[in-house]
């Protein structure tokens, strides 16, 4: 069984607000696909997608698996509006993408083909 | 609020004895009933939830309210919200493992998103946390980042306590090298170790008034 493995550029996402962002994120997710997002997304986006997955988890959709390298130093702009962006982030289904391992430069992951 | 509760915080900010909202966060299973059961049995003589093995035992939120610390001259009135388990999938088929049934099973799984979601708004209403994690785990999970991110964008103050410090494989240093700029106090809730290092920092971080 393929899993399509999807590299979202920054651009894809820039024009988009908030909830359109993880409306798409969270569509592409339910459909199986792995989304590699080259802007990651900022704490507040984390929080809101892991709240938008618990309305949408089911007997067939246990949710997602999410990983990001957040910023170690911020810019001015982030830290006068308190932006925390991932400098890197990863999200798929939680069947299908598993984190095995992780630390603050290494995320080791596979890619499960079947359940 | 009442007369009595404006006259009693106004005296409070005062004499510098505040009345805080502090919760407890952190991945299932990290402990954090057993924290909030500590805190409230040693301060308040009473319990806040009942702990199971089972994952996401805590589904709705919890709370005890005007818990007051002490610590020589200085306290610190708490009310304390104990949330359930933040995690980004909920998987019912794990449920199984516990010996639930099916039906069961599907029923804790759908109250344990609703309580993700509650945990998460929570947030807004707090004036400090108590971020939990499982000193005997990677503490690099999305959870602990996620929280972690989330904290310092409210600019809310918090402590990181790294539980479970009585059992083997524990690393309470792995937690403080992870988080180099944050507090972190290693502890064991369920036999009360370094509780009076939690009570001191707690005073010390939740008393300041906020920015």
């Amino acid at each position: 069984m393929e899993v399509k493995v999807n590299f979202v550029s920054e651009e894809k996402l820039n024009g988009l607000t908030m909830e359109e962002k993880l409306e798409f994120i969270l569509k592409e997710v339910k459909k199986g696909q792995i989304l590699v997002l080259e802007r990651g997304l900022t704490a507040e986006e984390q929080a809101k997608l892991i709240e938008m997955t618990m309305k949408k988890v089911n007997d067939k959709f246990a949710g997602i698996e999410m990983e990001s390298y957040m910023a170690e130093k911020q810019n001015f702009w982030q830290k006068l509006f308190g932006k925390s962006r991932a400098r890197m982030t990863i999200v798929g289904p939680a069947d299908k993408l598993k984190t095995i391992y992780k630390d603050k430069e290494i995320i080791k992951a596979v890619i499960v083909s079947e359940r | 609020m009442g007369i009595f509760d404006k006259l009693s915080g106004w005296l409070l900010s005062i004499f510098g004895k505040r009345q805080v909202k502090i919760g407890i966060y952190g991945p299932p299973n990290a402990g954090k009933t057993t924290l909030a059961n500590r805190i409230a049995m040693d301060w308040a003589g009473t319990i806040v939830g009942e702990v199971s093995e089972i994952p996401h035992e805590t589904r709705k939120i919890q709370k005890k309210d005007r818990i007051v610390i002490k610590d020589g001259k200085a306290s610190l009135t708490i009310d304390l919200v104990d949330t359930p388990g933040i995690a980004t999938k909920i998987d019912y088929h794990d449920f199984l493992e516990y010996g639930l049934t099916e039906e069961e099973a599907k029923k804790r799984a759908k109250e344990a998103t609703e309580g993700v979601i509650e945990a998460i708004k929570w947030l807004d209403n707090l004036d400090g946390v108590i971020l939990l994690m499982d000193s005997t785990k990677n503490p690099f999970t999305q959870v602990n980042i996620t929280i972690l991110g989330n904290l310092e964008a409210r600019e809310l103050p918090f402590i990181i306590a790294a539980n479970k410090i009585d059992l083997n494989g524990s690393t309470p240093a792995t937690l403080k090298s992870a988080f180099p700029k944050h507090e972190v106090v290693p502890i064991s809730a369920l036999n009360g170790i370094n509780m009076d290092l939690l009570y001191e920092a707690m005073l010390r971080k939740f008393r300041k008034k906020r920015k």
